[in-house]
């Protein structure tokens, strides 16, 4: 990207727009979207979920679909329009000249079929192969996208391998008939953050090779380590495009300055998360205005046109940030109160569960276990899948009976009871799940949902006697009001989702709540309110938190002491900045190497006045 | 024991029971209809046998043991795979069976390959396609719900009795079971077509099925390597109760178009209170399905690799 050879692009996009006809009338998913790539390197493109990043990506490879109107001015590759492909023309374009890897490997490689055969697939399609050489170039192929021992994996099926090993077999059959372009769509974001690390190097070294690379993400840390461009989505539409170094240094869209500060970052000073407001992007003027800080009436009125913004940059906004408007440091939060570390709320000690595998052998899932959890702390439980911090929250939620060892709730024995024995004291431990849509009763009302789990009632006349005022209490206490009484779950943002499933674990007066990954789903400025939010009330009511997530980002943000995990037993567990800084764990160490990072990748140098500018001051 | 012999012999042991089951529903049955066997024997209620010859009759059958060790004998019989002698043909219930076990054989089979192979091209042809997928509902809905007989009388009067194109009644080659196979497989392929279509459209809303597009795979590429294996789970699930349609269906078009078989022996079986062949019928018919049921799980695991690593 030295802008010396302006070489002709070998993906040009103007204005692309594309219009879905529903029932409820025309979606407009994707506005105006221009973008262009050269041959060996990464345009990364960023957006929450419904900006219409995927759909853009679709719409590239003539997927978008049967409903999908697809409109450009230009729609160019390789020097070929595809405005004018016959769907005989787009099919030998797809798999041949452009590769697509989509997000979940478990789902995107057919279940049934062995992965061989998925990875030789494009090689058949387009007659790339013999029937003899097949084989080899398959196993060639896995091999090359880092796939151990892929002799005998080719004959493996999907759900025999690993998550990592899933993914690589779908980008080993996305580049199998070597295309020139590889769309990648959220290629990481179902993995640990150390398989996600050498999945991003094997996309890196595919750039490297010459292969120009589309990479769609929600997640700027993860697209700062590949792209070379970057462009933010906002409603369908690109608010800010530019060089990823400048754009992350400085960005100039509000939306691109709130979403990289509500990236949280393993460095640096715990800051408050932004108050940000949640809207849904608007129909007419700039959609991000219902959200934006900075918005005045003509952001509201009038949608603002694309205006360059210093070297091959572009925004589209009337009022960018500037260093005086926006891009402050933001403000610590309020100092925690030292929790009192007096009294343990839950003690585990020496706790083991094992698990029968399908195929008979014993697995263990949590191997020795042991911590105590103090009252008003919050305890992060941090580790890759199968590390064994769910079967861990699991036993403290008495829902597993461990093997060996035992939980203590407030001094007095928790496992190894009887259930009767146990229920009068169920409402003291509550649990905030990763995705509430499924742990809610879609039939139930918000207000039902809550009222439920308010103590002393019997469930059907809660909302009768009173319980509706401590439901709209508890809904305040969450950052929602009273208007989303009646909705059903299914009616609710994610965000909005995630706050009713604190407020039912709140309706109880828990001493302890147990979050198991409560934002891995989110956006990532939804997961900055949210973290926020928990943050708050920990302050406010007092309640301990055992917080279990993969992501040490966000664990940082909530916890005071941290608990790693690898293969079921503790590794190492401090405080959480201690074990930040110093990590004593060859496995904490290699955890925190893996985080992606915004100072990381083609950006870092350029990045130091940027870090001067965020920094403290 | 490897997994997969306990799994089978476990079955096995399952299918004695439904066997064992089967039977007793069968002997109690025929006990509870009214009327004295050793009069059906005689040859009906009208014939006049006088006491001595019905006497005979009863020492004969042993129906003057009491009803706990008749009981006990026609177990002991079935567990040598004997199933006892026919009140009225002067044979043994397995020779009865046997003789008409070709002819029903060839009808059932016919008419399931029939049935599937309709279901699938339908399901195929139609599957994420609105317009013909809202035809092709409505001929199946017609085909679900008009019973066999009808069809088979409606067959027989437009291609039998105006068309000529086949044989009215009669047994004679493949010609005279053309009209019974689709009397018998229509009802059934509509069902099926319908979870086809269903469980092929759920398929393709999958993201492997738009992985395997962007490799630039053909819309029957897509269909035919990818979504109907998955299709083929729930048609499996269904598959057993298709049979069980089947095997009822079979006793019905057969009196229809007249054709010799093992339903025919059932109907008189049934009309003359011939209990040991009505006994026998039912014990084998239950032996099928056990077999049959068996022999789908096993295609599950085929089908489905997931399935082969579950607990069995």
């Amino acid at each position: 990207m030295t802008g010396a050879a302006p070489a002709e692009p070998l993906l040009a996009v103007e204005r692309l727009s594309v219009d879905f006809t529903t029932r409820q009338g025309v979606v407009r998913a994707v506005r105006d979207v221009s973008l262009s790539l050269r041959a060996g390197e990464c345009l990364a493109v960023v957006g929450e979920s419904g900006s219409g990043k995927s759909v853009t990506a679709r719409a590239l490879l003539g997927l978008a679909g049967r409903t999908a109107d697809v409109r450009a001015e230009i729609l160019s590759f390789e020097g070929r329009d595809l405005r004018r492909l016959s769907p005989g023309q787009w099919r030998k374009l797809r798999g041949r000249r452009a590769g697509y890897v989509l997000q979940d490997a478990l789902t995107s490689l057919d279940p049934l079929r062995r992965v061989g055969d998925e990875v030789a697939e494009p090689l058949e399609v387009h007659g790339l192969a013999s029937r003899d050489t097949l084989d080899e170039q398959v196993i060639e192929l896995l091999a090359e996208a880092g796939v151990p021992d892929a002799d005998v994996r080719y004959l493996q099926y999907p759900h025999e391998l690993s998550g990592g090993l899933r993914q690589r077999a779908l980008i080993a059959s996305a580049i199998a008939a070597r295309p020139s372009l590889l769309v990648a769509d959220e290629p990481t974001t179902a993995l640990d953050v150390t398989v996600q690390a050498q999945v991003l190097d094997l996309l890196k070294g595919m750039k490297d090779a010459g292969t120009a690379v589309l990479l769609i993400s929600h997640d700027l840390a993860v697209v700062a380590r590949l792209a070379d461009h970057i462009a933010i989505l906002y409603g369908g539409m690109v608010v800010e495009r530019g060089p990823a170094a400048a754009l992350l240094a400085a960005p100039a869209h509000p939306y691109a300055v709130d979403l990289l500060a509500a990236v949280p970052s393993l460095d640096g000073p715990v800051t408050e998360p932004p108050a940000l407001r949640s809207a849904p992007p608007a129909e007419t003027g700039c959609p991000y205005a219902p959200r934006c800080s900075l918005a005045d009436d003509r952001c509201a009125a009038e949608l603002p046109t694309p205006v360059p913004y210093g070297p091959d940059r572009m925004v589209r906004c009337w009022r960018p940030v500037t260093d005086e408007t926006g891009r402050r440091p933001r403000p610590a939060p309020p100092a925690q109160p030292a929790p009192a570390r007096g009294r343990a709320v839950v003690t585990v000690r020496g706790v083991t569960k094992r698990f029968r595998s399908p195929d008979a052998s014993w697995r263990t899932a949590v191997d020795d276990v042991s911590f105590d959890l103090m009252a008003g702390e919050a305890l992060g439980l941090v580790g890759e899948s199968g590390s064994g911090k769910s079967t861990t929250a699991r036993i403290v939620l008495a829902e597993f009976e461990p093997d060996a060892g035992s939980v203590l709730l407030d001094g007095q024995a928790w496992s190894g009871l009887r259930e009767r024995d146990r229920r009068a004291r169920r409402s003291r431990v509550q649990l905030i799940d990763q995705d509430p849509l499924s742990s809610f009763d879609p039939r139930f009302t918000v207000e039902r949902v809550i009222a439920e789990a308010l103590p002393g009632r019997s469930r059907g006349d809660a909302a009768r006697r009173g319980g509706r005022d401590r439901v709209v209490e508890l809904l305040g206490e969450v950052g929602l009001d009273a208007g989303l009484l009646g909705r059903r779950p299914g009616q609710l943002s994610g965000g909005q989702r995630q706050r009713v499933a604190i407020a039912r674990a709140l309706a109880p007066n828990p001493e302890v709540i147990v979050c198991d990954e409560p934002v891995s789903a989110l956006d990532v400025t939804v997961q900055a309110q949210i973290l926020a939010l928990l943050a708050r009330l920990r302050r406010e009511v007092g309640v301990s938190l055992l917080f279990i997530s993969h992501d040490l980002g966000v664990v940082r943000q909530v916890c005071d002491r941290v608990a790693v995990m690898k293969d079921g037993a503790v590794v190492e567990i401090g405080e959480i900045d201690t074990v930040f800084r110093s990590p004593r764990a060859a496995y904490t160490r290699a955890l925190l190497a893996a985080v992606p990072r915004i100072d990381a990748g083609p950006a870092a140098g350029k990045l130091a006045s940027a870090m001067d500018l965020k920094g403290p001051t | 024991m490897p997994p997969l012999a306990r799994w089978l012999s476990r079955r096995l042991a399952l299918t004695l029971l439904v066997l064992w089951g089967a039977a007793t529903l069968a002997f109690v049955g025929m006990r509870l209809v009214p009327g004295d066997p050793a009069r059906v024997i005689a040859g009906g209620v009208q014939a006049h046998a006088t006491p001595e010859v019905l006497d005979a009759i009863r020492e004969r059958y042993g129906l003057r043991e009491p009803i706990v060790v008749q009981y006990a004998v026609f177990l002991g019989r079935l567990a040598r795979a004997d199933l006892g002698e026919s009140y009225q043909l002067n044979q043994s219930v397995g020779g009865v069976v046997l003789e008409q076990l070709g002819a029903t054989a060839a009808l059932a089979a016919g008419a399931a390959l029939l049935g599937f192979a309709l279901a699938l091209t339908l399901a195929l042809l139609t599957a994420g396609r609105p317009r013909a997928r809202a035809l092709s509902r409505a001929v199946e809905f017609c085909a679900i719900s008009t019973p066999n007989f009808w069809i088979g009388i409606l067959l027989l009067t437009v291609f039998s009795f105006h068309l000529r194109w086949f044989p009215v009644l009669g047994d004679d080659g493949v010609a005279a079971l053309v009209l019974p196979w689709v009397a018998l497989a229509l009802p059934i392929a509509g069902v099926l077509s319908q979870v086809t279509r269903e469980g092929l459209e759920r398929a393709l809303d999958q993201p492997f099925a738009l992985t395997a597009r962007s490799r630039g795979a053909t819309e029957n590429r897509i269909r035919l390597r990818h979504a109907l294996r998955h299709a083929a789970l729930p048609v499996l699930t269904l598959s057993g109760w298709a049979l069980g349609e089947l095997l009822a269906g079979v006793v019905v078009v057969e009196t229809v178009f007249a054709r010799q078989g093992v339903g025919q022996v059932v109907v008189a079986a049934v009309n003359g209170r011939d209990f040991p062949v009505v006994t026998g019928v039912v014990v084998l018919a239950a032996l099928c399905f056990s077999l049959i049921n068996t022999g789908l799980d096993l295609l599950y695991r085929v089908v489905d690799p997931r399935m082969r690593q579950a607990a069995l």
